[in-house]
């Protein structure tokens, strides 16, 4: 799970780049948002999701006992 | 009551507040050096995430997030605001969870203490001061230079026969001043309690203001649809990342048909302009910086635990979101309203300005402010934390230095350094953006010196040395290729200078820590598992 995890955040970045709008204004997401700035809003907003995965199964092990990281 | 003035009294009474707030934590106040710079490491999840979300956000976030949308364009957001949210978080989980535990375990105050220890070198913290401190500094002139151009941009005409010079509004001096004076004030008597208490307060202030600063403008501009449909039809490129031949022919037929106008144009086109796939891409090392940030590095100290860092890693790019969306598409408007030659730093002062009512913008101000001093307050106190703990507590005291001692000396620091960055600012007006960036570029390009130390045995002294002094040539000598900043446009090689400068540290790192002497075990003992 960890790696996937990991996988996913490498995935998310290499998927900023944005290889779909980047040159378009249309569809208006809500109307109003240009499709390029909702994409980026998106990937923000799935940013959230994927570190909380982190921390719920990559959590560094150690550094909650006596406060010394174990440097996994 | 004229509107500037309206404004005067809505900032004054919220500076009253926040030095309210400043005073009342200095009655939780423990009376010792740990407490003032570190409050006790007892800061929970709330306020953990609140102090490095308000300290991420300066008027870099605001104030020069709308004006670099004006000048180029939704663009911004994917180069810096998502950016950060995936790489900010990974600084806070990667690198602050475990700085956190080894500050704990060792008793440290400072980035400087850590590295001496990890690297074995008591002298690579005179190397590192300079470095750190030089660019703290620049940082610190981001927040004093938007207080001061925003509170001059919204009390225009407010006092005309008191300021006849600058057409009735707040002289940028005194502005900047009183803004610097209410932080130092709230720092020196709570110090890093206050900063987390007031930067919790400020955050929440400077979110909910923009979004209704957001709604206003969108109301006054005929609604959101009917705003960006207005940008579509005059400035399309400035919805987009590429500057299409379409585009150009909008912009010459929009400047023709104003020129014709004459003087009556309401608002001339403004020059479209792109960003390359490669520049848009390499921004990503920009938000590498917060790893390297020392008052960063102070606020994930301040934690009670560990798990204290669960909500700010998970939240921090919702609240980015949620921050520079709207600012973005401000911007963009924005140029629907104001003339393309309008300085960046002046496009979300004016907006609010013409588009809301005295004492919303008065408020509107407020949030601004908010911002700004949110993260002045913590770079205050943490330039004091490592003059007091590492020049004067370590290298000149020999660690002799008795608690109260600390205490005071970090107060007078605090105080020299607020008075030295005032002066500073009252000469150099130079845009928050690009100003923001090479500041983040010098702390980015220590970034491998940070991870390095946290997750690679191998690193040695000489290593590290080379790291520091590598960064240091690269940024002064790219920065002077840029003409001091002044060239906005400034690539090599059509990559940010930032990336020269992380592959630079990182090469620099790597191959003189594998030609020389691995670290003690002893010293690795107390840095990884064994």
């Amino acid at each position: 799970m960890r790696k996937l995890v990991y996988a996913a955040i490498i995935l998310l970045a290499l998927a900023h780049q944005d290889f779909w709008w980047w040159n378009d204004i249309h569809p208006l997401v809500f109307g109003f948002i240009p499709v390029g700035l909702a994409y980026q809003a998106l990937v923000s907003i799935l940013a959230a999701l994927l570190w909380w995965a982190a921390t719920r199964y990559c959590w560094p092990r150690g550094v909650d006992d006596d406060g010394f990281a174990t440097g996994e | 009551m004229n509107p500037g003035q309206t404004a005067v009294v809505i900032i004054a009474g919220y500076l009253g507040l926040l030095l309210v707030l400043g005073l009342l934590s200095n009655r939780f106040f423990r009376g010792t050096a740990t407490d003032y710079f570190l409050a006790s490491r007892g800061i929970g999840s709330f306020l953990l995430l609140m102090s490095l979300f308000g300290t991420t956000m300066t008027a870099f976030a605001l104030v020069g997030s709308t004006g670099e949308s004006f000048k180029r364009g939704i663009g911004v957001y994917g180069q810096m605001a998502s950016w950060s949210g995936i790489i900010h978080s990974a600084c806070f989980f990667l690198v602050g969870i475990k700085l956190w535990s080894l500050g704990k375990r060792h008793g440290y105050v400072t980035q400087i203490q850590f590295f001496r220890d990890r690297f074995e070198s008591d002298k690579l913290g005179l190397l590192l001061f300079p470095v750190l401190v030089g660019l703290v500094v620049p940082y610190l002139l981001i927040g004093v230079i938007g207080a001061g151009t925003v509170v001059s941009g919204i009390t225009r005409g407010a006092f005309p026969a008191l300021f006849p010079a600058t057409g009735g509004a707040v002289p940028y001096a005194l502005g900047s001043g009183v803004i610097c004076l209410v932080v130092l004030l709230y720092v020196f008597f709570g110090g890093v309690r206050g900063t987390a208490w007031a930067n919790a307060f400020q955050t929440i202030v400077f979110i909910v203001l923009g979004l209704v600063t957001f709604l206003l403008i969108a109301e006054n501009l005929g609604g959101v649809r009917a705003a960006t449909q207005a940008v579509i039809e005059q400035n399309p490129s400035r919805l987009k990342r590429q500057v299409a031949p379409a585009d150009e022919a909008v912009y010459a037929e929009r400047l023709a048909a104003a020129a014709a106008e004459g003087d009556v144009a309401a608002v001339k086109p403004a020059k479209p302009v792109g960003i390359s796939q490669l520049e848009f891409f390499t921004y990503l090392f920009i938000p590498l910086s917060v790893g390297m940030f020392p008052h960063i590095f102070q606020h994930w100290l301040t934690a009670k635990t560990a798990r204290s860092f669960r909500l700010a890693v998970v939240a921090h790019p919702l609240l980015i979101m949620l921050v520079w969306v709207p600012c973005v598409l401000v911007g963009v408007w924005a140029t629907q309203v104001l003339g393309p030659d309008t300085p960046a730093n002046q496009v979300l002062p004016r907006m609010v300005a013409r588009m809301t009512s005295p004492v919303l913008g008065g408020l509107l101000t407020a949030g601004i402010l908010a911002a700004i001093m949110s993260s002045l307050d913590s770079q205050f106190l943490c330039v004091g934390s490592i003059f007091t703990n590492d020049i004067v507590g370590h290298y000149l005291g020999h660690d002799r230095l008795s608690d109260r001692s600390r205490l005071y000396t970090g107060r007078i620091f605090v105080v020299v350094i607020v008075l030295v960055t005032y002066l500073i600012s009252l000469n150099n007006k130079l845009p928050v953006f690009p100003l923001g960036v090479w500041t983040f570029t010098g702390f980015a390009s220590l970034f491998p010196l940070v991870f390095a130390a946290l997750y690679w045995k191998r690193a040695t002294k000489a290593g590290a040395y080379a790291a520091v002094l590598t960064t240091a040539v690269t940024w002064f000598w790219l920065f002077r290729d840029a003409e001091w900043g002044r060239n906005r446009e400034y690539h090599f090689h059509g990559v940010m200078p930032v990336v020269v400068t992380v592959l630079a540290t990182s090469v620099a790192l790597i191959i003189v820590s594998l030609a020389t002497r691995p670290p003690k075990a002893e010293t690795l003992s107390r840095f990884f598992a064994r």
